[in-house]
């Protein structure tokens, strides 16, 4: 897949910032937000506690005080950190990838219906898990949810490529508008299943709707460690192949490109990415959109610069997301999509205002 | 978007807080008993909960509450609140540094109840059946956690006796009015109480039929649906302090009830919503004034007002 190769400089140059620089900024910005989620909390132990936790966490001493730092800063303000952090580049890393394939600015990868899948799938375990789905609910216990999640989003992903594949060939169009009614039809059997649900199920179905990473614990942070492997080891093989295609199929396959690879690659990468992150952490919006645009305004289209610097400024975002959803009614907590969809849906519409920046503009 | 029809379903959920829930008793485990030096600072999470409390005299000792908490009225202004008990955030509830925590059994996300109750801090679970039995019950479980046995016996005893009292009168009650429970009115969709839900409970104990009793849970209907039910009685609830003439004029213009007999009968009864479906220590007294709501004409002891 690596036959093409760029002009280093020739063909994206512009006015905009080193990649290198960008990339530098944006791993500083990470490493101060992430002090920032480990120091702030509706508890006001700060990371100065941090020598006790640790030593708490060794068996070092077994005084209360230190049993509750060790708690607050390792148990749950570092797992839902780096939860966080998880969330936000692999839903940004999703976005840039989908808004690659489909060369729209305004791609996400709710468009082929993954994130319809992962939310039919969890809404029907937290409204059937005390009859139909009983036994797997209870074999399961609380990850019953984040696992129908992520098989949920794959398995409309899965059947999404098996509909719009045609002799070997996944037409884009056919992806989109398949992709949509998949969707629609996700969409409309969660409707049908939160109608006949009780009060209850509901209550906890807006919930999970609105995304949290309040349930944060260390073994949600083991579970996504393979996906964030999957997603660091595909989406390099993935640039190249995404930067022919913003010259449009048929050039790219021109250039070599192995399209209808670099097409199944791109939607199994997505389609894991968003299973897992919705698994995580509920329904976390506008991050796929708005983390890659805000970087393509930074450093232009190239992917080689676009794919990372989106995971990191998606990282960014929800782990910032996250602090504010914790801290504003505190001790009450704010849903993190909530908050999310605050700060991003005008910041995404000042984007499109401006029509800065965006692939094919 | 996908959630289109969610967001629709979403009022009802915001209006669905006080509501009860099936009841899971079997899976209350031993609760732990609250050492005499750790009742100083009590994390009371649920409505029933927090009354409860109150009532066996421990309301000084309580330093938060959840949003679900309106009665007694100080609890909410004068205690920290860590938000909806179904959305409750591990750090957050530590942020208040409470010595022990009594939580419903409808206390929530699962992860962070895990977590509290994986903490060094006596997690109390308290079951939340929609019953009288429920309610002597949940009260004897305080009491057990508190080492308060005698005091919730007595407190538990009283509020049996005044349900064996209601049963009783309710014998005379000769014709059962159909009834329904409206919970609020969404875009001119009343959402109403059916069978499994605390609403349909409070009917039965004050000796009424529930007219919507093909529903499960709290639905919302149509009005063809609200003309078929065809209730001699619609009970309104308000939001615990709230004066609702807004929630009343929505369901006067419910077409479905035009023709019903409560609206020929002019039998609309508003009511508190934590009195009436909270199944605490004020749910006999609920029971005694819904009745004589109900059946205004029987000769029935006067009703005790509502605090």
């Amino acid at each position: 897949m690596s036959i093409v190769e760029y002009p280093k400089r020739a063909v994206f140059q512009t006015s905009r910032l080193a990649p290198t620089k960008i990339l530098a900024i944006l791993s500083a910005t990470m490493l101060v937000t992430t002090v920032l989620s480990l120091s702030i909390g509706p508890t006001g132990i700060s990371l100065m506690s941090l020598p006790r936790a640790i030593g708490a966490m060794l068996g070092w001493s077994d005084d209360l005080e230190a049993q509750r730092d060790r708690l607050v800063l390792l148990d749950i303000r570092l797992a839902r950190t780096l939860l966080g952090a998880f969330v936000g580049a692999a839903l940004a890393v999703a976005g840039a990838t989908m808004q690659g394939l489909f060369r729209n600015p305004l791609a996400d990868p709710g468009l082929i219906g993954v994130s319809a899948g992962a939310a039919l799938a969890a809404i029907a375990t937290i409204a059937l898990s005390n009859s139909l789905l009983s036994p797997f609910a209870f074999a399961l216990g609380a990850y019953a949810l984040p696992f129908a999640a992520f098989f949920g989003g794959l398995g409309t992903t899965w059947l999404l490529v098996a509909v719009a594949s045609r002799d070997g060939h996944l037409g884009v169009a056919t992806l989109l508008l398949a992709g949509i009614a998949i969707g629609a039809i996700a969409g409309a059997a969660s409707g049908f299943i939160a109608y006949a649900s009780d009060d209850r199920e509901l209550r906890d179905l807006t919930l999970w709707s609105m995304g949290s990473l309040s349930g944060a614990s260390w073994i949600k942070v083991a579970a996504v460690v393979p996906f964030a492997v999957a997603i660091v080891l595909i989406s390099p093989r993935l640039v190249n192949a995404l930067n022919g295609l913003l010259l449009g199929e048929r050039e790219a396959f021109h250039l070599g490109i192995d399209i209808e690879a670099t097409k199944r690659w791109a939607i199994a990468l997505s389609a894991a990415a968003v299973g897992a992150a919705v698994a995580a952490a509920g329904i976390v919006g506008f991050v796929g959109l708005v983390a890659p645009h805000v970087v393509r305004l930074m450093a232009g289209p190239d992917n080689r610069i676009v794919l990372p610097a989106s995971a990191l400024l998606g990282a960014i975002l929800v782990v910032s997301a996250d602090i504010a959803a914790r801290m504003i009614f505190k001790p009450a907590e704010l849903p993190l999509g909530l908050v999310m969809a605050v700060v991003g849906g005008p910041l995404f519409l000042h984007l499109i205002m401006r029509r800065g920046g965006g692939i094919g503009e | 978007m996908t959630f289109g029809v969610l967001a629709m379903v979403r009022s009802v959920v915001v209006a669905a807080t006080l509501s009860a829930a099936p009841a899971f008793a079997d899976s209350v485990a031993q609760s732990p008993i609250i050492p005499a030096a750790s009742q100083s600072r009590l994390l009371s999470i649920g409505g029933d909960v927090t009354e409860i409390l109150d009532a066996l005299g421990y309301s000084d000792r309580i330093v938060a509450v959840d949003s679900t908490s309106k009665y007694p009225e100080s609890a909410l202004k004068t205690k920290a609140n860590v938000g909806y008990m179904r959305a409750l955030a591990t750090e957050g509830v530590l942020s208040v540094n409470p010595t022990a925590i009594i939580a419903s059994l409808g206390a929530g996300p699962p992860d962070v109840v895990k977590a509290l109750k994986a903490s060094s801090i006596p997690y109390v679970e308290v079951p939340d059946d929609p019953t009288a039995a429920g309610v002597s019950n949940k009260i004897r479980v305080i009491g057990a956690a508190l080492a308060q046995s005698s005091r919730a016996d007595a407190l538990a005893a009283s509020v049996e006796a005044e349900f064996e009292i209601l049963a009783k009168e309710s014998k005379i009650l000769t014709a059962k009015k159909r009834a329904i429970v409206i919970l609020s009115v969404q875009n001119g969709r009343a959402i109403i109480g059916g069978a499994n839900s605390s609403a349909d409970a409070m009917l039965a104990l004050a000796g009424a039929g529930n007219a919507a009793v093909g529903l499960n849970g709290f639905q919302p209907v149509s009005d063809e649906q609200l003309a078929e039910f065809a209730p001699d009685a619609v009970i309104v609830m308000r939001r615990t302090g709230e004066g609702s003439t807004k929630t009343l004029e929505a369901v006067a213009s419910l077409t479905g009830l035009q023709s019903s007999p409560a609206n020929r009968s002019r039998s609309v009864i508003e009511m508190d919503g934590l009195f009436l479906l909270g199944f605490g220590p004020r749910t006999p007294a609920a029971v005694r004034d819904l009745r004589s709501a109900l059946y205004p004409d029987t000769a029935a002891p006067p009703a005790r007002r509502e605090p």
